[in-house]
């Protein structure tokens, strides 16, 4: 990290703590979006890395978000969830150790893209998504399908959106770095990038690895909010929800993908206030109830008429 | 011994399902080298075709349930998704064409989560009940089988088989003996070439998409007589494991997609069988997972070297 | 027109108006979450219905305490991670002073531990899970737990001489494995024989090779404690793979398209539930009578199960005088004997529902009363 980076990091940190006791007072609703918001920036900014920048395309960073969220719960219910500095310590290197799990199962996935690209990767993403959930689901320790609870409210407005600013500020500066426009290259022109002598492949299993890295962070921020978690919760539903957040942003355009992360937390929690309007037609609010509609509308819409993403103002790079 | 053919019969009728909507993966990818993700889809939507029209078919025609009937009823859900493939192609997938492949797989996911969405809002989420077109019972095994007229096989089973069999039989005729069907291997085998010698795109892509909807209309239908219970979303699993079995038998390679659906037919029966449901999706994605690193052309694909 | 307007038309807006928003400030608010859409939206739909007719009933009859009760129902798509946000949305935003839900136990678990933070009663109408009440005294249900059911439909299998039997569970479903984990238990400790297990996932169409392998097992009777869409089909294919021996089953059965779909394949099977509709109680008939005239359809379990979540809490309200969270929680705990549409309902010190089980027989494709079973 450059010392202008440094700067800007210790700067946010400044300010979140600042805003700490502030967030604290808000109506817990608005402080549950709020974390969500957090959390959901981390997942976006994260598959922006696998799916923009690299060019890759993962249908199952909840998968790794999974692997994050139960190995971090688990470590924090067998440390028995203390509270005060201690709980702080175990929560950090839970965190910590999620993430890494989460990253060992990145690079898993990172490995047979070697081979693949498209939409073959996008299966076996999908894939290994299943299989991360299927294998949970049969895990007695992990609560199998019952779900797993008990954990501690670790999560926090700071942790939260200090991982956040982590997980942007790294991305964003290794992108921008000599080593990191190898990335950008990989998604340029694979065969090209290889005959400058970069090696693409281990390009995209870096970003495989770092990408669930945070994403596993994210799982761990999640679980110790919700302080309950279900297989169920890290299906393909999740996953697209996350790709749609990385689409509309613009893929490979980081502030975008942020705003579009914290948009579409936000957006369920409106359509729930307008699927109460009673002056709308039952059909119309039917639709605003389902948003999964609305999502898969406007990805058609977007790749046909808008395909660099919907807050993304940069001229659109189309290639073929 | 019984058991186990019984279970290798269980999983053949299955597996005939898994072939016919692999046969339109394959062919798709084999015109646009993309994977259609909305083809599970039209698979539910073969299914609900028949539970709107099947009745009405039936009543119409005065036929009941019978042959004649079923007959009846495919050919109508063939046109319907043929009609429906045809659609999406036009409206969505064609405006792409020159676009990077990855826009066109996030449009495809796109169609899909409509069909299914909007799907739920409209069918409803609860499953629902296909009407009997045929009564299925078990057959009587003559007794000159021997000790395999223990087994038990249903009339759905056979039926399902015997027009699986009759459909790839026609997809053979048409992709091999027809101009169109030549048109099409032209096309796959080099689409600059193809359009030199004069092959109309836009025709043969349409061709090709309604010939493959049409396909999985027709296992919409199929696999409705055999389990008689439909939901906007059983077009996910089922399009999932059709899309193994065509990478299984060699992604664009006809006669592949078929022994691929087969023996994902059979992988599942015996895995359910005799290890345990719960292993079944892990094992059958395994199964890709290997295929694609260790022989990424498919068991009867043949390997290209990406041209630079 | 103008003078239609200003005799009737104005007048009904006006009322209408002040209906909307003069009491709103004097209502007590009652938040509902549940499954509206998505995979389980059968359940959901139904208890809602039976939750919102309960409401009704009560403002019709003058409300409690003096004052219209508000139901808030928000609809969590069965997806998991929502009923946190909307039961934090439901004590921040609008203020409810109880929470009802769910039918499904992952989301009631992932709702009671905010109730419990907050010090506001939640009631679960259908979640059968032991679990959900352990998180906290705010927790309660008024519908019986697993370990009961399975019990139940053990004694019954023994009590008809079926000592071997065979189980098919859906691994996917904590319900379904915790009913066949007692069901084994009773049938073993009381001189019946498992002869073979097998395992299905909700979602599955085809259980053939299951059932090849159940049936080279003969059993006298199969346990099947699903939901009715695997179930439906899986009575289809039993009978067509030539297994005659009855099914046996608990309250997932209960759905509108089991019969649809199984036509009369289940015919002679037994299922335990929460509620007979064909009960001839005048209770039961009363409110089917009711339900029906509202939603032109017979009620089922959940709609039951919903009706009486909400008449519980009602009543607690009535006893405590106040909708004052610690109070509402004391009174609510003090039910005895609550004459509900599934049976007399008293809560105990784990704030459980102690209540009979009802046990139903299906033939002629229809559901029959067969008889009841005391805890």
């Amino acid at each position: 990290m450059t010392s202008r980076s440094n700067q800007a990091f210790l700067l946010v940190l400044a300010v979140l703590a600042v805003l700490t006791p502030l967030a604290g007072g808000i109506s817990p609703y608005y402080y549950d979006i709020l974390i969500g918001i957090g959390i959901n920036i981390i997942l976006a900014a994260s598959l922006n890395l696998i799916n923009g920048y690299t060019g890759q395309f993962s249908l199952g960073h909840a998968g790794f978000m999974a692997v994050g969220a139960y190995l971090s719960s688990w470590l924090t219910l067998q440390a028995g969830t203390p509270s005060g500095p201690a709980g702080l310590a175990l929560f950090a290197a839970a965190l910590l150790a999620g993430s890494l799990g989460a990253a060992v199962a990145g690079f898993a996935v990172g490995a047979p893209s070697l081979r693949l690209r498209g939409d073959y990767l996008a299966i076996v993403t999908l894939g290994f998504n299943e299989i991360i959930k299927g294998t949970i689901q049969n895990a007695e320790p992990l609560g199998a399908q019952r779900g797993l609870g008990g954990m501690g409210k670790y999560t926090g407005f700071f942790s939260a959106f200090a991982c956040t600013a982590v997980t942007v500020l790294v991305i964003h500066n290794l992108v921008r770095s000599t080593y990191g426009r190898g990335f950008l290259a990989t998604h340029g022109d694979e065969i090209a990038a290889e005959s400058v002598g970069l090696n693409t492949t281990r390009y995209k299993i870096t970003a495989f690895t770092l990408g669930a890295f945070f994403a596993g962070l994210a799982g761990g921020l999640y679980a110790h909010f919700k302080q309950f978690i279900h297989p169920e919760a890290f299906g393909f539903t999740r996953s697209m929800d996350i790709v749609v957040m990385v689409i509309l942003g613009g893929m490979g355009n980081m502030a975008g993908v942020c705003l579009a992360a914290a948009l579409l937390t936000v957006l369920p929690e409106l359509l729930r206030y307008v699927a109460h309007l009673e002056l709308l037609p039952g059909w119309l609010r039917h639709v605003a109830e389902n948003r999964m509609i609305i999502y898969s509308l406007l990805l058609i819409v977007l790749m046909i008429a808008r395909p660099q993403g919907l807050l993304n103002f940069k001229p659109a790079k189309v290639k073929s | 011994m019984i058991e186990f053919l019984q279970q290798l019969a269980n999983g053949l009728a299955q597996g005939g399902i898994y072939a016919l909507i692999a046969l339109g993966y394959t062919m798709i990818y084999g015109v646009l080298r993309f994977i259609n993700f909305a083809h599970g889809d039209v698979f539910m939507l073969g299914a609900f075709a028949g539970f709107y029209v099947g009745p009405w078919v039936l009543r119409v025609s005065g036929l009941g349930p019978s042959y004649a009937g079923v007959a009846l009823v495919l050919l109508a859900a063939m046109l319907l998704c043929a009609l429906i493939g045809i659609g999406i192609e036009r409206l969505c997938y064609r405006p792409l064409r020159d676009r990077p492949r990855i826009i066109v797989l996030i449009t495809a996911i796109g169609v899909s989560l409509l069909i299914e969405n909007v799907g739920q809002l409209v069918f409803g989420a609860d499953p629902k009940s296909f009407p009997d077109l045929v009564i299925d019972r078990a057959l009587v095994l003559p007794a000159w089988w021997g000790r395999l007229s223990a087994l038990t096989i249903t009339l759905s089973q056979v039926l399902v088989l015997g027009v699986t069999l009759l459909l790839v039989v026609l997809l053979r005729y048409i992709v091999n003996r027809t101009r169109i069907g030549l048109a099409m291997r032209a096309l796959s085998l080099n689409p600059t070439a193809a359009q030199l010698a004069g092959v109309d795109l836009d025709r043969v892509i349409m061709f090709t998409f309604g010939l493959g909807s049409a396909l999985a209309g027709a296992a919409g239908i199929l696999t409705s007589i055999q389990q008689p219970s439909i939901d906007p979303l059983m077009g996910i699993s089922a399009g999932l494991k059709a899309f193994i079995a065509a990478v299984l038998g060699g992604i664009g390679n006809l006669p592949g997609a078929v022994v691929g659906g087969v023996l994902i037919g059979l992988i599942e029966a015996l895995v359910v069988g005799y290890l345990s449901p719960t292993y079944r999706d892990t094992i059958v994605f395994a199964v890709l997972i290997l295929i694609l690193i260790f022989r990424p052309a498919g068991l009867l694909g043949t390997v290209q070297r990406e041209k630079v | 027109m103008p003078t239609l307007l200003r005799s009737f038309l104005l007048p009904a807006v006006i009322t209408a108006a002040i209906a909307i928003h003069a009491p709103a400030q004097d209502r007590i608010k009652v938040g509902e979450f549940a499954s509206l859409t998505g995979g389980n939206a059968s359940f959901g739909q139904s208890s809602h219905k039976g939750t919102q007719l309960a409401i009704d009933d009560l403002n019709s009859a003058g409300g409690v305490l003096g004052r219209q009760l508000q139901l808030i129902t928000e609809d969590d798509q069965s997806l998991a991670g929502q009923p946190a946000t909307i039961v934090q949305k439901f004590i921040a935003q609008d203020k409810v002073v109880a929470v009802l839900g769910e039918v499904a136990s992952s989301k009631s678990l992932e709702a009671a531990p905010i109730c419990q933070q907050n010090h506001i009663p939640m009631i679960s109408p259908a979640s059968t899970n032991p679990k959900v009440t352990e998180v906290g005294d705010y927790i309660f249900r008024v519908c019986f737990i697993d370990p009961f059911q399975g019990t139940v439909m053990a004694k019954f299998a023994l009590a008809h001489g079926w000592k071997k039997v065979a189980l098919l569970t859906d691994v996917k479903q904590d319900y379904s494995v915790g009913l066949g984990e007692f069901f084994i238990k009773y049938l073993k400790e009381n001189g019946g024989e498992i002869v073979k297990e097998q395992k299905y996932s909700s979602g599955d169409k085809d259980f053939r090779a299951q059932l090849t392998s159940l049936k080279a097992a003969q059993p006298d009777a199969i346990f099947v404690p699903g939901y009715y869409a695997e179930v439906a089909l899986i009575g289809k294919q039993a009978r067509l793979l030539g297994l005659k021996m009855p099914l046996l089953g608990g309250d997932g059965w209960v759905g509108d398209s089991l019969l649809k779909v199984a036509g009369n394949s289940l015919d002679g099977s037994f299922f335990s539930c929460h509620f007979a509709a064909d009960d001839q109680s005048p209770v039961v008939q009363a409110f089917v009578k009711k339900f029906r005239a509202r939603y032109q359809e017979t009620p089922d379990d959940m709609a039951a199960l919903g009706y009486d979540s909400a008449m519980i809490l009602a009543e607690a309200m009535k006893r405590a005088g106040t909708t004052q969270g610690d109070k509402l929680r004391d009174a609510i705990a003090a039910t005895r004997n609550h004459p509900g549409i599934t049976g007399s309902i008293t809560l105990d010190e784990k704030r459980n529902a102690a209540k009979p089980a009802v046990i139903l027989t299906i033939s002629d494709g229809g559901f029959k009363f067969q008889q009841t079973v005391a805890p």
